[in-house]
């Protein structure tokens, strides 16, 4: 700031504040919802503080979770959520470092035939081609199998590029060393480039996780099988079967919890995210 | 770009890449593939048997008002989602950028929405509109009067699913933003400011035009999300409704395909939204050059 006026800077704090007022404020009527019974949330205007029944909610929709909505306890839909978006994340990542390795390590024929294959798949979001991407799943016999949740969503042409600019800035000279000590490439691969694309991977990690979590569409089609329900996309079916009903504070419960972790892992941390966001979109 | 230094070997790229080319065929390019072979054709409702048709599901569908209706709603959705971000992202960005104090705090506070689904995001929303108990909807009435109700108002509704998608991607365009401020050179405004330059003037004449490679890149992602990952969003809170108020072009896709059952429209739509999104993500590769060099 050039000039440092007070009224110039109660105007900056002001924007911020109300920027973070805003952006806080939906997340807070849910907090404070899903601490209340459902008589304090049948008619307006309802509470905007805090009620007395948190725990009996939260234990109500983890272990029990909405009966009018299949019953499927809220704490296996995070599991199940959990472990989706970490093998999409986990294979995102290996699949992405061997191309992006592949591509930049190697001269062979149609190298950039294949670099741009995957590059089209930017292009293709799993939304505007859903009935024949569905059906693909039908004659592989992948539905409700954590295959099929999985390994259709792995391929990744953000974090390819990513790797592959990282790697274009890796020295020349370290290849030349393990040529001379007569390393192999895959020895190349596992001793140096790996670890020096470490922070390159835990910045990723972040994204790809939180793309992960938040899958809807996908588990929506693709599982019919309760016990393979996320989060995300449970709290839309709460939504279809409970939204006559006086249940908000259980939907706000589960909503506060599918937040949960991956807000957790962008506040934690921040530094790398900020990173692999402006970074991946390079 | 290239590398000076190679290895050599036949085989071990082919296999290194095998995995990501794998799922890249048989996930990407046989469904797209399907798609554009099965808009040619009218499948019966059992899948016994298909009739070649030719362009017959594409000459339907623009002879359908509901479906052109559709792209209207996407454009309205898509263009008021990206203003609207835009706009508040852009003054949060200026003020983060001014403000010494408490930068890092307003900074954490700003981003963490990033992670939140869009269906989330939809159904907090749809709690605070809530025309009985939602409390936003209770503050409309008592301050302006308005009789906040969308389960009957398609524009309502519509803005509704705006604000909830527009409040969810607020973080991504603020950090952009906000690094795109930060690369621009104190010294260019402080001259300015020896120049006499007030801020409102150097924001518009020195800030925004070094702003423009960072503007258009979010532009044309923000449009992409509105058209294509604001599906869970809508399908999560509003479905469409009412009357097809709501019903963007990825919703109608799905409704077409799994509520409606109707292969060969869905499949036609299908090709449809394939090539607006090839056609926006050329022109966002045209400028992507440019974009680098703020």
């Amino acid at each position: 700031m050039v000039e440092n006026r007070p009224i110039g800077r109660a105007l900056t704090h002001l924007v911020l504040i109300l920027g973070v007022t805003f952006l806080c404020f939906p997340v807070w009527m849910a907090l404070v919802a899903s601490t209340h019974p459902p008589e304090a949330l049948s008619r307006a205007p309802i509470p905007l503080w805090f009620g007395g029944q948190a725990w009996e909610n939260y234990k109500t929709i983890l272990s029990g979770g909405l009966s009018q909505a299949g019953g499927v306890p809220v704490a296996r839909m995070m599991l199940n959520s959990a472990v989706m978006a970490l093998g999409i994340t986990l294979g995102k990542i290996a699949i992405s470092l061997l191309s992006a390795f592949a591509i930049v390590y190697f001269r062979f024929p149609f190298r950039m035939a294949f670099f741009w294959m995957i590059f089209i798949t930017l292009m293709l979001p799993v939304e505007v081609r859903i009935l024949p991407t569905y059906d693909v799943m039908v004659k592989l016999s992948l539905l409700n199998s954590w295959g099929g949740l999985i390994v259709p969503l792995i391929a990744s042409a953000t974090a390819t590029f990513l790797f592959r600019q990282f790697f274009l800035t890796v020295p020349d000279e370290l290849v030349e060393a393990a040529r001379i000590d007569r390393a192999g490439p895959m020895r190349f691969f596992w001793d140096i480039l790996l670890p020096l694309s470490r922070t390159n991977i835990a910045a990723i990690f972040i994204i790809l996780f939180i793309y992960g979590w938040n899958q809807y569409l996908w588990p929506l089609i693709i599982t019919t099988d309760e016990s393979l329900y996320t989060v995300v996309m449970g709290i839309g079916r709460m939504m279809n079967a409970g939204e006559a009903l006086p249940v908000w504070h259980l939907i706000m419960a589960t909503a506060v919890l599918a937040m949960l972790p991956p807000v957790l892992v962008v506040l934690a941390m921040q530094r790398l995210f900020v990173k692999g966001l402006v970074e991946s979109e390079k | 770009m290239q590398k000076r230094v190679v290895f050599r070997s036949k085989s071990l790229p082919y296999l290194l890449l095998a995995p990501q080319i794998i799922v890249t065929v048989v996930f990407f390019f046989w469904p797209a593939y399907q798609a554009l072979e099965s808009s040619l054709f009218i499948e019966d409702a059992f899948g016994f048997s298909r009739e070649f048709v030719g362009f017959d599901n594409f000459r339907a569908l623009f002879a359908d008002d509901v479906y052109l209706a559709s792209f209207k709603v996407t454009l309205v959705f898509g263009f008021s989602v990206t203003l609207l971000t835009m706009g508040i992202s852009l003054a949060l960005a200026v003020a983060a950028d001014r403000a010494l104090r408490g930068a890092t705090a307003y900074r954490t506070f700003l981003i963490w929405p990033y992670a939140v689904a869009p269906a989330i995001a939809g159904v907090l929303w749809h709690f605070l509109m809530n025309p009985s108990l939602g409390i936003v909807s209770y503050w409309l009435d008592a301050l302006f009067g308005t009789d906040w109700n969308h389960y009957v108002s398609g524009q309502q509704a519509l803005l509704m699913v705006i604000v909830a998608a527009s409040w969810k991607q607020i973080s991504y365009n603020f950090l952009f933003f906000l690094a795109g401020l930060q690369s621009i050179p104190r010294s260019l405004v402080e001259a300015a400011a020896i120049d006499r330059a007030g801020p409102t003037r150097r924001f518009w004449t020195i800030v925004f035009p070094l702003l423009a490679p960072t503007t258009f890149f979010l532009l044309v992602v923000n449009l992409v999300y509105a058209f294509f990952d604001t599906f869970s969003l809508i399908d999560a809170t509003t479905h469409g409704g009412p009357a097809n108020a709501t019903s963007t072009l990825v919703v109608k896709v799905y409704q077409t395909g799994f509520v409606g059952q109707d292969y060969g429209a869905s499949a036609a739509q299908s090709v449809i939204l394939m090539l607006i999104v090839i056609a926006m993500t050329i022109v966002q590769f045209r400028y992507i050059d440019r974009r680098v060099n703020y």
